[in-house]
């Protein structure tokens, strides 16, 4: 690289992320209802992902963001301007969508120029630009193939170039892994991160992958029902969901019969008394949310509970437990540690003395 | 361009899809008295063969076997001495290229703006389109003829009388385009819609908007070049239509090409019949002409893209700029910068492997 090379500004530069701000924000399609009031601020160069099932409103959220839907209510604040009434292509936000979106009769490079090519830059400088972009996802050699030419996540690396190419401050992605293999989905999952933290741009990352949302974003908003159920750091939406809803979509949980007791804030779990995590209902039979990793099992031929199914997941194994009353139960062993215990042996179970999260019994 | 286009190669195989998966045909043993396939093709195709190129044939020796002077061209030395020939043919090529010019502009923006905001009504916009199938052009014409009798009889003294005469000018016949426009309407509409429904359109719309491309830009820049296809399709079909009209234009008393013809028949018939043999060979190479165009540059081949990227310096090394070490994707074997290939680029680069 020559010193010239060396001193020229990165292709996009350090934008600078901008603050997303969605502000009581209601969508409905007839008569049902994508977004319900949504309330959620995302920092300045943030990875911000938006979690939740189909349907839940994280598409239709970052599409109001992009100005591809019209809110019926609310406010969308890019550093505190309102651009809700801002039309599409005026709000300068980057886009990379599920289904690669390049344009068929363009190359990669011309692809990545389009942007560049409506804001009327030179076509010298439009090139040279888009060539870096190209270079800085690792596809300059394939600058010269149309979209037919390209593997899917190639595609999704010309997308992500041309998204990038108008130096936005927000970056929107909305499931743009998903229609990827898995070892693609790995490899892309972690270059749009580095990319993101490069770049410091403010990024939206709408996904129904808990697994790439909690590996990729600094936060994580779930959704449900066009509402903002828990935003929280990976690690605390893991440990401290807020809700029975945010605890079952993010990891595995296993529901577990309690009782209440006669002391404020405990119930009575496998026979052990534990604290209560968040708000316990007023009425109503209850189950104990536990996480996989939460529960001990020892083999113990007189123990309540049955093996019935084992899942080999490398280092860990996780078996399933049947109690007496039918309940099933999961837990995560070290794979050494579950070979003691083969289908159809008895063991007994135990959690950690920590505060548990509970909700209404589910009838199954 | 489906209908008019070749069949692509198989992109994985190089193969003719025609080919089958096992490319030529290949006698399997233990059916030894079955006909092979191929024989029945060739059959079908002598048969159709013959069929549609006997006509052609014989229509080309009664043009070229004149009794007592033998084989002579003369017929089609002729043609452009005949009269009427040259304004007969100019009036048909102005019509044509207005139709298809108000086609397209009628058709295009309604079905991208059906597609895009109004799906539910792509159902009313096909019925509508279709209508004229059903309606014979001789019922056309009489509700034509019937509509232009209101000028003289109704609106003698008003304005509209200049338009109603303006309408049927023989020099330009208004009223023959509006009639080809109508009766264009459902081949066009089917047309176009299959290349709309080609494309994910809604996604690239949003795609180009999302870049800083305004509506007109996006139709213009990113739908149309998407639609090229299909927009040659319409184009070759109304052209087609507009060539052999007869009806409608005969009825109401206009010579177009086609009219010209069956006038001639009458008193030169072998003129008129190596004007007809000449307007087919002008279809099919307008046919052929756009079935090349249809292939557009997207359709190249990735051999040629890659050796055109190949030629163009570098500017830097893959992964240079952004502190990567180039991976298995930069130097695949049979990749443009492949050090073993030197650029011979792989048969199919959907195999190509992911970063590692």
């Amino acid at each position: 690289m020559t010193a010239t090379e060396a001193e020229a500004p990165a292709p996009t530069g350090r934008t600078g992320g901008a603050t997303v701000e969605f502000r009581g924000l209601r969508r409905a399609f007839g008569t049902t209802v994508a977004l319900d009031g949504l309330d959620l601020t995302a920092h300045p160069g943030e990875l911000l992902a938006l979690l939740g099932p189909s349907g839940c409103g994280k598409t239709t959220a970052l599409r109001v963001l992009a100005g591809f839907e019209q809110p019926d209510a609310g406010d969308v604040l890019v550093d505190g301007r309102d651009i809700t009434a801002v039309s599409a292509h005026r709000r300068g936000t980057g886009m990379v969508f599920q289904s690669y979106s390049l344009f068929p009769h363009l190359t990669a490079l011309e692809n990545t120029a389009f942007g560049l090519r409506m804001r009327g830059t030179g076509r010298a400088e439009r090139q040279r630009r888009a060539a870096e972009l190209l270079d800085l996802v690792g596809l300059s050699h394939l600058a010269d193939r149309f979209p037919h030419q390209m593997s899917g996540g190639q595609q999704q690396r010309v997308a992500l170039a041309r998204a990038l190419a108008l130096r936005p401050r927000v970056l929107l992605l909305d499931e743009p892994l998903s229609a990827l293999d898995a070892k693609v989905r790995l490899s892309l999952r972690e270059e749009i991160r580095r990319l993101q933290l490069d770049l410091g741009i403010t990024t939206l990352f709408v996904t129904h992958d808990q697994e790439e949302a909690l590996s990729m974003a600094d936060r994580v908003a779930v959704l449900r029902s066009g509402r903002v159920e828990q935003v929280a750091e990976p690690g605390e939406l893991y440990a401290r969901p807020a809700t029975a809803f945010v605890a079952e979509f993010v990891g595995t949980m296993s529901r577990v019969p309690a009782e209440r007791t006669s002391s404020t804030g405990t119930v009575d779990v496998l026979g052990m008394r534990l604290p209560v995590s968040g708000e316990l209902p007023a009425a109503g039979e209850l189950d104990a949310l536990v996480r996989p990793e939460a529960v001990a099992l020892t083999a113990d031929p007189h123990g309540p509970a049955t093996v019935v199914a084992a899942a080999f997941l490398g280092a860990t194994t996780r078996l399933t437990v049947r109690l007496p009353e039918g309940t099933e139960v999961k837990a995560d062993l070290p794979t050494e540690t579950a070979a003691a215990l083969p289908i159809g042996s008895r063991a007994a179970l135990a959690l950690p003395e920590r505060p548990v999260l509970v909700d209404h019994r589910r009838v199954p | 361009m489906a209908a008019l286009n070749p069949p692509m190669a198989d992109r994985t195989s190089g193969r003719s899809p025609s080919s089958g998966p096992a490319g030529p045909a290949v006698r399997r043993p233990g059916r030894p008295g079955r006909p092979r396939p191929r024989l029945w093709r060739g059959l079908v195709g002598l048969v159709a063969a013959v069929y549609f190129l006997g006509p052609m044939a014989f229509s080309v020796l009664f043009t070229v076997d004149v009794p007592r002077e033998g084989l002579t061209a003369s017929s089609y030395r002729g043609i452009l001495d005949a009269e009427g020939f040259w304004p007969s043919l100019r009036l048909t090529l102005e019509l044509a290229a207005a139709t298809i010019a108000v086609t397209l502009l009628l058709l295009v923006p309604a079905l991208i703006a059906v597609r895009l905001s109004v799906p539910r009504l792509r159902a009313l916009v096909e019925v509508l389109c279709s209508l004229p199938l059903v309606v014979p052009a001789v019922a056309l014409t009489a509700g034509l003829g019937s509509v232009l009798q209101w000028g003289p009889d109704d609106f003698a003294d008003t304005p509209l009388f200049q338009t109603f005469n303006s309408l049927q000018e023989p020099g330009f016949p208004v009223v023959l385009l509006l009639a080809y426009v109508l009766m264009a309407l459902p081949l066009a509409y089917r047309t176009l819609d299959a290349g709309l429904r080609a494309l994910d359109l809604a996604t690239l719309v949003e795609a180009a908007r999302n870049c800083g491309a305004s509506w007109p830009r996006t139709v213009l820049q990113v739908v149309l070049p998407n639609l090229r296809g299909a927009l040659l399709n319409t184009a070759f079909l109304t052209l087609a239509l507009v060539l052999g009209e007869y009806t409608v234009s005969s009825i109401l008393g206009y010579q177009p090409f086609a009219v010209w013809i069956v006038s001639l028949g009458g008193s030169n018939a072998q003129v008129s019949v190596a004007v007809s043999v000449l307007s087919l060979v002008l279809t099919w190479v307008l046919l052929l002409l756009l079935a090349a165009a249809g292939r557009g540059r997207a359709h190249r081949t990735p051999r040629a893209t890659s050796r055109r990227a190949a030629r163009r310096p570098s500017r830097t090394a893959p992964g240079a700029a952004s502190g990567r070490t180039p991976g298995r994707e930069d130097a695949l074997p049979g990749s443009a910068n492949s050090p073993r290939t030197g650029g011979t680029p792989p048969l199919d680069p959907d195999t190509l492997p992911e970063k590692p």
